[in-house]
């Protein structure tokens, strides 16, 4: 009985030097478990008398108590040490870049002609296409440039043969489309054109997307509100100033020319817009009735307007790009930059 | 077309400077491209006589001149020029002058001679762009001693306007200046052309024989010209500011009358024209030779100037070399016509020819300006070759000539398009200063279209001509109206741009390559592609439409390689052109092609080169957006660019939509590739078909698994097996799963084990062994007489 204080110190000795939970798990068992030796102090109060048994058996259960306490806590620090040393060892470098398969990225016309239709088709326009090897009739007829009209000098054409051709804007498609759908019409057109063109400022195929609007009530102030609100959603710029230069398209009547404020200067000149503040991007007008004869819509009814612009010089203003070439190269040093 | 801005003001000047001017003129239609001083700058420099002229005694080509430079003393200069003549007038550059390139003139000393200035050449002046021979001779009424810039008037303008092709009426400072008086609300005033006086009767014989073509041709004879005469200076430097160089006094004077009213002209010497004069199209076999020395057979529908021998001109486009003025010519026959815009129109480009007189007529020339233009033409001759003119001799074909144009212009018309009402009298005014005869209506005006107007038809016509005087940016905005009407989405379609995003997601950079290629390198992959050549192609390497976008893509991989891009992948959708131009189908597809390793260099493994199961997990990829991967196949096939043992014809809906493989050995090689490619391309409109989701039910009963391994011949294709075994399995297999393929140790050489995973469900009750073990059964059974298969235990 006077070996208890000994034996306690000795436990708690053990208990503070233990290293792992499965020692600790020994040390419990050697002094509180069943054959423990705290345990056998207890089984050996039935030897002391009846008078002493009450202070011995209290003072027994105490140091039990003592020492169960003691073991849980050693325990919970040791498995939390366990855990800060796992998690240690689990430690990864974040930094390291990512497994599997980089993303890819869109070519720069690709993502130009996506955000034109979508500014468009958010606001009830149809995106439509059509095929590339045209027809005379509706690449140059039904708009109303006859053969020898000195527009066609406008456009140098690539020849099949008398009557077929690539086309040289997508304007055919609005003829299709005006063939055969009723008004309103709404739609956008995006697509490669060819011109037998090639030096620093052309390639032989580029991208237009044209637009038409027809319907009852349509007047050359819908057409000017139309490119205004497009231009400044494209650059994103509210306050981008937006001319209109009376010009010719023998499917229009009245036709223009669109200046925008340059991009590059704000206006103020430089090497991009000739040093004048302007930059010319896109051509526009109201549907020449010629035009409209020619695909069956009655001209005192309906009225409408077109307009079409360069994919490519869009783009170069907007990324900055000062090589049109480029966009046919397929340089992945060039197109990952539009990732 | 260039001019002269102060050629411009002579007619009309508004109180605008030059800027001003040139962003009116193009604010109102006519662009201009450049606005530039008609000399460069230089100072110091003022009109000289040269007073005496001696041989430099130590220099053959040196000779020393002294001027009278308008100060007190004469002026000693040596001038090297080989031209310079006592008592000419000259253009002197003083002591102190500064010269274009910033070139001052200092006292020096040439080969021990002083000299103080330097009698200047046209060039040194800046006025020509190529060296002139010698000092440039001023007229001897030039005053001695005036600036030479405020002399030649220098202080001056170019001004380059862009026409477009309906503004044929601009050629001329006669309608550049009507544009300006409009725009200005300014009168306009040109020079007087009065009838010259008719010295004699006689007239040379005009026949019109294709009056479709020239409505109106006027002749006339001019007798005793001395064409060895300089052109004025003034006259010159007008036609050098407008960008014509003089060539010989008639020559000028019918060119400048060109800029001045806008009239082509041409002069014959009469002494070379035989018979009389016919404007006839050509005959078959006939040819010319033209003024700058090319020949040209002619086409039947060419129109011309023939006299008895032949061809003398091609009318309205340019000169014969035989019937033209030369320094001997005495009698001139002068030719002032109204050749139609359809005569005229594409014949020049046809031969390759583009003149300043055919550049108008297909335009369209004034046909009520015939007779004014040569009246003028003979003033300007006859004062400055002399001699003296003939009469007019006019043949005409009033049906052909162009009709009046009257148009009823609705207000009401006018104000919808412009969304605005325009006083009706500052409408008037504008149609009026056009020149339009205008009667006011109740309900608009009826107007007459002047004859110099041929691009004003139709109502639209003046609308435009109203929006434009008064300003495109003057005119309100609006946006258009339209109804808010739902429309039905198919849901089932895949959209291009999804199928793009998707190749993105993939890795994929979208490529743009041109639609067409060269011959040789699709013939190389393609060696059976029928597709449409083009007749004018930009060069052999652009040459024939491509048949499928592999020659593109391969052009594109071959690029990168050679710039130290060793891991490529690159997608392109556009159409292809198969068959002749009556058979032809343009089909839009998507290819893609890639070569490397699986993923870019990086620390984390992904080293290994992609094969044929990495690309086709891409298209799979594509296939699986729209959901409908049961009607899509892959069977083992040949194609001509293509690894025989590595490639595939993609199957969808049992209709052939494109290929997927290996770029063939033989064809890497040829094309000097170092690396093995992977290729597909597959129609869009196959992968736009997809399937609207269908709902099942989901089971509640447990799951029952069978593995089952097969050793069949290696040529077996598994999705034959696959086929077969999901046909025997019953209607309650949920799942034919192949999760091993194995060939080498432990298989029988030539063959390989293939191991399926199968998975059955009832989707109420469970099913029982016995059951599970009779499809067993059957689907060995099945597998093994069809593929002489082994079970693997």
């Amino acid at each position: 009985m006077d070996y208890l204080p000994t034996l306690v110190s000795e436990a708690r000795d053990a208990i503070q030097s233990a290293q792992n939970i499965a020692a600790l798990d020994e040390i419990r068992v050697r002094y509180l478990g069943k054959k423990g030796e705290v345990t056998a102090l207890l089984k050996g109060l039935g030897k002391l008398s009846p008078e002493e048994r009450p202070a011995a058996g209290e003072r027994i259960n105490q140091a039990k108590q003592t020492l169960a306490g003691e073991i849980d806590r050693k325990k919970e620090m040791l498995e939390k040490a366990a855990l800060n040393a796992r998690l240690a060892a689990e430690r990864i470098d974040v930094t390291l870049p990512g497994r599997g398969q980089p993303s890819g990225g869109l070519h720069p016309i690709t993502r130009t002609l996506e955000r034109i239709e979508g500014l468009f088709t958010r606001i009830g326009y149809d995106v439509e296409v059509g095929p590339e090897i045209e027809d005379d009739y509706h690449n140059f007829e039904a708009l109303n440039i006859p053969a020898h009209h000195p527009a066609r000098g406008m456009a140098d054409t690539f020849y099949f043969d008398a009557t077929r051709l690539l086309r040289t804007h997508t304007s055919p498609v609005q003829v299709r489309t005006m063939k055969t759908n009723e008004p309103p019409i709404r739609i956008v057109c995006p697509g490669r054109v060819y011109r037998s063109d090639s030096d620093l400022t052309h390639t032989p195929m580029f991208h237009q997307v044209e637009g038409l609007l027809v319907d009852e009530d349509v007047s050359f102030a819908d057409l000017k509100g139309t490119i205004e609100d497009f231009l400044q959603a494209f650059f994103e710029r509210d306050e981008l100033s937006v001319r209109f230069r009376p010009s010719y398209f023998p499917f229009t009547e009245p036709s223009a020319e669109v200046d925008i404020q340059c991009v590059m200067c704000g206006g103020d000149g430089c090497r991009v817009c000739s040093h004048s503040g302007w930059l010319e991007v896109m051509g526009c007008g109201m549907v020449h009735p010629e035009v409209f004869r020619h695909s069956g819509i009655d001209t005192e009814r309906f009225t409408g307007f077109a307009f079409g612009m360069g994919a490519e010089r869009l783009a170069m203003l907007r990324y900055g790009v000062n090589d049109l070439r480029l966009f046919f190269e397929n340089d992945l040093r060039f197109l990952r930059q539009f990732t | 077309m260039k001019f002269s801005e102060q050629w411009l003001r002579e007619w009309v000047s508004p109180q605008l400077d030059t800027q001003a001017v040139a962003d009116q003129i193009t604010m109102a239609g006519l662009e201009v491209d450049a606005v530039e001083p008609v000399a460069a700058a230089f100072n110091g420099v003022v009109v000289a006589e040269v007073l005496t002229k001696e041989q430099h005694p130590d220099a053959d080509k040196l000779s020393i001149c002294t001027v009278n430079d308008g100060s007190a003393e004469p002026v000693q200069v040596v001038c090297g020029a080989p031209n310079v003549v006592i008592g000419q007038k000259v253009p002197f550059a003083q002591v102190g002058g500064v010269l274009p390139g910033d070139f001052k003139i200092k006292k020096a000393k040439l080969r021990g001679v002083e000299s103080r200035g330097m009698i200047c050449s046209e060039s040194e002046l800046g006025l020509v762009g190529d060296t002139s021979p010698g000092i440039f001779v001023l007229p001897s009424n030039a005053l001695t001693g005036e600036d030479f810039r405020v002399y030649m008037g220098l202080d001056d303008s170019t001004i380059d306007v862009d026409l477009t092709p309906n503004r044929g009426d601009c050629l001329s400072l006669k309608g550049l200046a009507r544009e300006v008086g409009v725009l200005n609300r300014l009168a306009v005033n040109g020079p007087v052309c009065e009838s010259v006086s008719v010295a004699f009767g006689d007239t040379f014989p005009v026949t019109i024989e294709a009056p479709e073509h020239c409505p109106r041709y006027i002749g006339r004879l001019i007798r005793n010209v001395n064409v060895n005469v300089v052109t004025p200076l003034w006259m010159v430097e007008r036609l050098r500011r407008s960008g014509i160089r003089s060539i010989d006094p008639v020559v000028d004077v019918t060119n400048y009358v060109m800029l001045e009213l806008g009239q082509p002209l041409h002069a014959y010497d009469r002494d070379n024209l035989h018979g009389g004069v016919v404007v006839r199209l050509a005959k078959d076999g006939e040819s010319i030779t033209l003024l700058d020395g090319q020949n040209v057979a002619l086409r039947p529908e060419t129109l011309l100037i023939a006299d008895q021998n032949g061809p003398l001109a091609m009318a309205g486009v340019m000169g014969g070399e035989n019937s033209g003025v030369s320094s001997d010519t005495q009698t001139i026959f002068l030719e002032s016509a109204f050749f139609t815009p359809l005569a005229i129109a594409g014949q020049a480009r046809s031969y390759g020819l583009h003149t300043d007189a055919s550049h108008r007529f297909e335009r369209g020339v004034d046909p009520d300006l015939t007779a004014e233009a040569i009246e003028r033409a003979t003033r300007l001759l006859l004062d400055i070759c002399g001699g003296e003119a003939g009469p007019l001799n006019e043949v005409k074909s009033d049906t052909h000539l162009p009709e009046e144009r009257c148009i009823n212009f609705r207000a009401e018309r006018l104000c919808d398009a412009l969304s605005k009402s325009l006083p009706q009298q500052e409408v008037t005014d504008i149609l009026q200063r056009l020149g339009l005869k205008v009667d006011v209506t109740e309900k608009g005006w009826d107007v007459e279209v002047p004859s110099w107007r041929f691009d004003i038809a139709i109502e639209e016509d003046l609308i435009e001509e109203v929006a434009r005087i008064h300003g495109y940016n003057n005119l309100p905005i609006r946006r258009p109206a339209a109804r808010l009407a739902l429309r039905a989405n198919d849901e089932a379609r895949v959209t291009q741009p999804q199928l793009r995003h998707q190749m993105v997601a993939r890795g994929y950079q979208e490529a743009v390559t041109y639609s067409f290629v060269a011959p040789e390198l699709q013939a190389t992959l393609l060696p059976e592609a029928v597709s449409p050549k083009l007749a004018n192609p930009i060069s052999a390497d652009l040459s024939v439409m491509r048949a499928s976008l592999f020659p593109g893509l391969v052009r594109a991989l071959e690029h990168n390689l050679n710039r130290q891009q060793m891991r490529v992948r690159l997608f392109e959708t556009g159409l292809v052109f198969n068959g002749d131009l009556d058979s032809l189908s343009q089909t839009p597809m998507l290819g893609a092609i890639a070569c490397g390793t699986r993923y870019p260099e990086g620390w984390a493994g992904g080293r290994d080169e992609i094969d044929f199961y990495d690309l086709k997990s891409d298209l799979e990829s594509l296939i699986a957006l729209g959901g409908d991967t049961q009607a899509w196949r892959f069977e083992s096939s040949d194609h001509p660019s293509l690894h025989p043992g590595q490639c595939a014809k993609v199957m969808h809906n049992d209709r052939e939509v494109g290929w997927i493989g290996t770029l063939h050995p033989q064809i890497r090689a040829r094309l000097g590739l170092k690396v093995d490619a992977l290729m597909f391309e597959v129609r869009l409109d196959a992968l736009s078909e997809g399937a609207i989701p269908a709902f099942e039910p989901l089971s509640r009963q447990p799951e029952v698994r069978r593995d089952l391994a097969f050793i069949v011949d290696e040529t077996v294709p598994v999705q034959v097996l696959l086929d077969v075994a999901t046909q025997q399995a019953g209607e309650h297999v949920k799942q034919v799963n192949l999760f091993d393929v194995y060939a080498g140790k432990g298989v029988v050489e030539g063959h390989k084990s293939i191991a399926l995973g199968l998975t059955w469900q009832h989707p109420s009750r469970t099913l029982n062994d016995d059951e599970i073990n009779q499809l067993v059964i059957a689907i060995v059974a099945q597998v093994r007489s069809e593929f002489n298969a082994e079970l693997r235990s």
